[in-house]
C-alpha cells in the first residue's frame, strides 16, 4: 500500500513535470525538422512565463494568460527567425543570445511580480469515469491540468501532420535538402520562418504551463534550465513528436525524483541526475546504430541561400 | 520516328542573357532557341557557363541582362515555380532529391493537386503509368537513399514529367550512369522528343552529342562560339569550337611494366561502414611502370579498394604489400609518406576542402614537414612558394591563391587534387596513384590533362590503379584491366585487342565462360 502511493504520487508528478518539457521540446521538433536549431527555448519559456503570468494576473483570465504567452513565445521565435534565416546568422549564437535576452528580459520585467501569488490560477481537472481504475486512475488521471492532455493530443496530431501529410513532407523535406525543396517551387524561407514561430508558440505555451498551472507565481529564473532538457528530448525522441511523449516523462520523473529522493541521497547529486541522464542518453543513442533514420535532419542549422556553391 | 508537326514559334528561347558573378562574366550575352521535337545539346569546358545559364532559364538564378520566353511569350522567371508552372522540369548535375524519403515523397514535394493527407496515395498509379509510356523503371516506395545514380537521375525525371514538363533539362546526366543507364536515358529522349516535346542536353561526351542531339550549341568563356546542326557536326569540330585548339584523345603508346612490383594484393577481404563483407578475397599484382584498370559498375567494391590502399579502411583478411613492405594497419597519413598518391572518388568533399582557399588546400597533405613547419609553428614562406609552384606547373586557373577552392570549376578543383597528390613528399616520390573517377565532369581538355598526368607518373616508375566507370578511359591508358563484380575480381584482361564485350559481361556479373557468378 505504501509502494502503491508512492508509485501513484511518483508517476502523477513525473507526468506534471514533464509537460512543460513537452510542449517546449514539440515546437523545437519542427523548428529542427525544417532545418533551424534555436538554443534560445529556455528564453523563449520564461518570456512565455512571465507574459502569461502578467496577463493573467491583469485580466483574471488564465486563457488570456497562455495566449499571451504564446504571442510572446512566438514573437521571440520570428526574432530568431530573422536572424538565422533571413540574415543568415550562425544559429547557435543567435539562440544562444535569445537566451540570455529572454531570462534578462523576464527578470527584469518580473520584479514587480515577485513573490506575489496568481490570484486566478489554472485549475487542475479530473479524467471523468476512469479515476476509479486503480493506480492508473489517480496516477494518470486526477489533479492534472487540461494543458497536460492537450500535450499528449498535440502530440499525436503534430506527428500525424509530419509524416502523413503534405504539409509535413514539406517541412521534411525543407530540414533535408532545402536545395531540392526550392527547386520545386516551395518557399524554403517561409517554411522555416513558420516552424520556428510555431517553436516559439509551443515554448511560450510550457513557460505559462510554469507560471499559471505548475505553480501559479513568478520567480525569477523559473525554468530553470528545462529550456535545455526540451533540447535534449528532442535529440533522445529522434525528432518524433510521439517519442517526445515518453521522452519527456523519463526527464519529468528524473527531476522530480531528485526533488523525491533527498532525505536519501545527497540533494547536489539528485539535481545532477536529469542532466547526467542527457548526457547519458546522448552519448547512447551517438554510439547505437540508429540507421539513417535516427540522424539529425541533414541540413540543421544551415542556413539556405538558393544557388550558392 | 515520326516527326512532329512544326510549331510557329519555339518553345523556349532566351534573348541575350548574360551573368555576372564577382570576378567572372559566367554568361555573356547568350541566345538560344528549342524547338518543339527537338533534342539541343550544350557543350563547353568546364567553367564555360552552362550551368549558369539554365539556372536562369529555371529561374533559381534571376538574369543581369536579357529575358526568357516560354512558348513564344516573355516570362519572367522569379523562382523555380515559375518555370514548372509553364512545363520546364531540370535534372540539376548535383540531384535534388531529399535521400532520406521515399521516391514518391520525393516526387510528391510541392505537386499541386496531391490530398493534404497522405499525397502520395494516387501519386503511385500514376507513377508507374509514366514510366511504362517512358520506360522509366522507378519503384515508388524505395528510399532514394537506397538507390544508384541512375536510379535516382529516373526520380528525377519522373519528377519533371510528372508535372507535365514539355521542356526537359538535362545537366550533365550521363556523368553517372552506366553505359546501359545512359542507353536507357537516351530512350527516354527520344520518346519525349517524339511527342513533341524539346530537351536540353549538356554533356562533356561528344559521342553522345552526335547521337541524340539534332542541333549544338557551343559555349566558350560565357558566350556562344556558334548553334550547328547535327549534320554539319563532328568531333573534331566541336572540340576544337570548345576549347579553341585541337585534342586527341586516343591510346596511349606506352613501355611495357618494368620488373618491380609496387603492389602486391593476396586474399584481400573487407567490410564496408555498415559491416557488409564488400570486398571479398581480392589478389591482384601491380608493377612499376603499369596502368591496371579497375572496371565495374559503381559500387561493386572499388571505392572500398581504393580505401584500402589509402588507409582509410584496414582489411579483414589478407595482405596488401606496397613496394615489398605490409601495409598493415597504415593510417591514411602513413600511406601518404610510404608513397601513396590518392585522386579520390569525391573532389569536393574527400578531395579539397571547399571553405578554404586554394593555398590552403594544396598544402593540406605537407604542412607537418619542415621546411612547411618547424616546431609547430606553420612557415607561411615556404607554403606559399609551394603554392605558387603547384599552381603555375600544374595549370590550376584561379584567381589568387586565396580565393576558396569551391569556387573553382571542376576541372581546376581535379588539377589542384593532382598538383597537391602527385608531389614529393617525406618518403620520396609518389610509388603508386590509386586514382577514382579522375575525370568525371571534367571537360576534354581537363581530361586530357588528367591522363597526361597519370601518364606521367607510370613514365616515372609508379604504378597507376585507375578505377573508372569510363570503359573508353580504360582501354585508353591501361596496360590490363581488372573488372570487379560483387566485391570479387571476374577476371583480368590485357587492355590492348581486348573483347569489350566481355569486359562489359563481367561487369555484369558474368564469367568468362558466361556462366553468372
Ligand atoms: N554562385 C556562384 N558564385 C560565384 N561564381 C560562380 C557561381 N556559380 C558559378 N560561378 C562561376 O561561373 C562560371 C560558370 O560556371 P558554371 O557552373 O555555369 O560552368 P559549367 O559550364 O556548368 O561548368 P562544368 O562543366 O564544370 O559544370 C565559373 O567560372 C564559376 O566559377
Ligand atoms: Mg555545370
Amino acid at each position: 500500500m505504501e509502494l502503491e502511493s508512492w508509485l501513484v504520487s511518483t508517476v502523477a508528478r513525473s507526468l506534471a513535470f514533464s509537460t512543460p518539457l513537452l510542449w517546449a521540446a514539440l515546437g523545437e521538433i519542427y523548428a529542427e525538422r525544417s532545418g533551424v536549431v534555436n538554443l534560445g527555448v529556455e528564453g523563449m519559456m520564461i518570456l512565455g512565463a512571465i507574459a502569461g503570468f502578467m496577463a493573467a494576473q491583469t485580466t483574471g483570465s488564465p486563457l488570456l494568460g497562455i495566449v499571451a504567452a504564446a504571442s510572446v513565445g512566438g514573437l521571440a521565435g520570428l526574432l530568431h527567425a530573422f536572424i538565422a534565416i533571413t540574415l543568415r546568422a550562425d544559429q547557435y549564437v543567435s539562440g544562444l543570445a535569445l537566451t540570455i535576452l529572454g531570462l534578462g528580459l523576464a527578470g527584469l520585467v518580473g520584479r514587480a511580480y515577485v513573490g506575489v501569488p496568481l490570484s486566478n490560477p489554472m485549475q487542475a481537472v479530473t479524467v471523468p469515469g476512469v479515476t476509479s481504475l486503480p493506480v492508473v486512475g489517480p496516477a494518470l488521471f486526477t489533479g492534472q491540468h487540461l494543458l497536460t492532455y492537450a500535450g499528449l493530443i498535440v502530440a499525436v496530431l503534430l506527428s500525424v501532420l509530419l509524416f502523413t501529410t503534405r504539409l509535413g513532407v514539406v517541412i521534411r523535406s525543407a530540414g533535408e535538402s532545402p536545395a531540392a525543396t526550392d527547386a520545386l517551387g516551395i518557399n524554403v524561407i517561409k517554411v522555416r520562418y513558420l516552424c520556428v514561430v510555431f517553436g516559439g508558440v509551443m515554448a511560450g505555451i510550457a513557460g505559462a504551463y510554469l507560471s499559471l498551472a505548475y505553480r501559479p507565481s513568478w520567480t525569477e529564473g523559473m525554468t530553470a534550465g528545462m529550456g535545455w532538457i526540451a533540447l535534449a528530448i528532442v535529440i533522445f525522441a529522434a525528432w518524433r513528436p510521439v517519442r517526445a511523449i515518453f521522452a519527456a516523462f523519463i526527464f519529468g520523473a528524473c527531476f522530480h525524483l531528485a526533488f523525491r529522493l533527498q532525505e536519501v541521497f545527497p540533494p547536489e547529486f539528485l539535481q545532477m541526475l536529469p542532466y547526467l541522464v542527457t548526457i547519458l542518453s546522448l552519448t547512447l543513442i551517438a554510439l547505437g546504430r540508429g540507421g539513417r533514420q535516427a540522424g539529425a535532419p541533414a541540413a540543421l542549422g544551415v542556413p539556405y541561400t538558393r544557388g550558392e556553391r | 520516328m515520326l516527326e512532329a508537326p512544326p510549331a510557329p514559334f519555339p518553345l523556349l528561347s532566351a534573348h541575350a542573357l548574360s551573368k555576372r558573378f564577382p570576378g567572372v562574366v559566367a554568361v555573356d550575352n547568350v541566345s538560344l532557341e528549342l524547338r518543339a521535337g527537338e533534342v539541343h545539346a550544350l557543350l563547353g569546358e568546364n567553367g564555360a557557363g552552362k550551368t549558369t545559364l539554365i539556372s536562369m532559364l529555371y529561374g533559381l538564378v534571376p538574369p543581369d541582362e536579357g529575358y526568357v520566353s516560354l512558348f513564344g511569350e516573355p516570362v519572367r522567371l522569379r523562382a523555380p515555380k515559375d518555370a514548372i508552372a509553364r512545363g520546364v522540369g531540370l535534372v540539376a548535375q548535383h540531384f535534388m532529391l531529399v535521400s532520406r524519403h521515399t521516391v514518391a515523397e520525393n516526387i510528391a514535394l510541392g505537386l499541386p493537386g496531391t490530398p493534404f493527407f497522405r499525397p502520395t496515395r494516387r501519386l503511385k498509379r500514376r507513377i508507374l503509368e509514366l514510366g511504362k509510356r517512358y520506360g522509366l523503371n522507378v519503384d515508388p516506395n524505395a528510399y532514394v537513399y537506397e538507390l544508384s545514380a541512375g536510379e535516382q537521375q529516373r526520380v528525377e525525371i519522373m519528377k519533371a514529367l510528372v508535372r507535365n514538363a514539355k521542356i526537359l533539362i538535362l545537366d550533365e546526366p550521363t556523368g553517372v550512369l552506366t553505359p546501359q543507364e545512359a542507353d536507357g536515358l537516351f530512350e527516354v529522349v527520344r520518346r519525349m522528343k517524339g511527342e513533341g516535346h524539346g530537351v536540353i542536353f549538356i554533356t562533356h561526351k561528344l559521342g553522345e552529342v552526335l547521337d541524340v542531339a539534332d542541333r549544338i550549341t557551343v559555349l566558350r568563356k560565357g558566350a556562344v562560339v556558334g548553334t550547328l546542326p547535327r549534320e554539319g557536326a563532328d568531333a573534331t569540330t566541336l572540340a576544337r569550337m570548345m576549347i579553341g585548339r585541337d585534342v586527341v584523345l586516343s591510346r596511349v603508346a606506352s613501355a611495357p611494366p618494368r620488373p618491380g612490383l609496387v603492389l602486391e594484393l593476396s586474399g584481400v577481404s573487407a567490410r564496408n561502414d555498415r559491416g557488409v563483407v564488400v570486398l571479398k578475397d581480392i589478389s591482384f599484382r601491380l608493377r612499376e611502370g603499369e596502368i591496371l584498370g579497375v572496371a565495374g559498375v559503381a559500387g561493386n567494391g572499388q571505392l572500398e579498394l581504393a580505401e584500402v590502399l589509402t588507409g582509410h579502411r584496414h582489411v579483414t583478411a589478407g595482405s596488401v604489400s606496397l613496394a615489398g613492405r605490409e601495409l598493415g594497419r597504415a593510417s591514411i597519413r602513413e600511406t601518404f609518406e610510404r608513397g601513396v598518391a590518392h585522386i579520390p572518388e569525391e573532389r569536393n568533399g574527400v578531395g579539397v576542402v571547399p571553405g578554404l582557399s586554394v593555398g590552403e588546400n594544396l598544402a593540406l597533405r605537407h604542412y607537418r614537414y619542415p621546411p612547411f613547419s618547424r616546431g609547430g609553428l606553420l612557415n607561411a614562406a615556404a607554403t606559399q612558394r609551394f603554392a605558387e609552384a603547384s599552381v603555375r606547373e600544374y595549370g590550376v586557373s584561379t584567381p589568387s591563391l586565396q580565393t576558396r577552392t569551391g569556387r573553382l570549376s571542376g576541372g581546376n578543383i581535379q588539377k589542384l587534387v593532382l598538383a597537391r597528390e602527385l608531389s614529393e613528399r617525406p618518403g620520396g616520390a609518389v610509388k603508386l596513384v590509386v586514382a577514382a573517377h579522375p575525370t568525371y565532369g571534367l571537360d576534354i581538355g581537363a581530361t586530357e590533362q588528367t591522363h597526361r598526368m597519370l601518364v606521367g607518373e607510370r613514365d616515372r616508375g609508379a604504378g597507376v590503379l585507375l578505377i573508372s566507370e569510363d570503359l573508353e578511359e580504360l582501354f585508353r591508358l591501361s596496360h590490363r584491366i581488372i573488372v570487379m563484380f560483387g566485391g570479387k575480381v571476374m577476371g583480368i584482361v590485357e587492355a590492348e585487342g581486348a573483347d569489350r564485350g566481355l569486359v562489359g559481361l563481367m561487369m555484369a556479373g558474368g564469367t568468362p565462360k558466361g556462366t553468372y557468378a
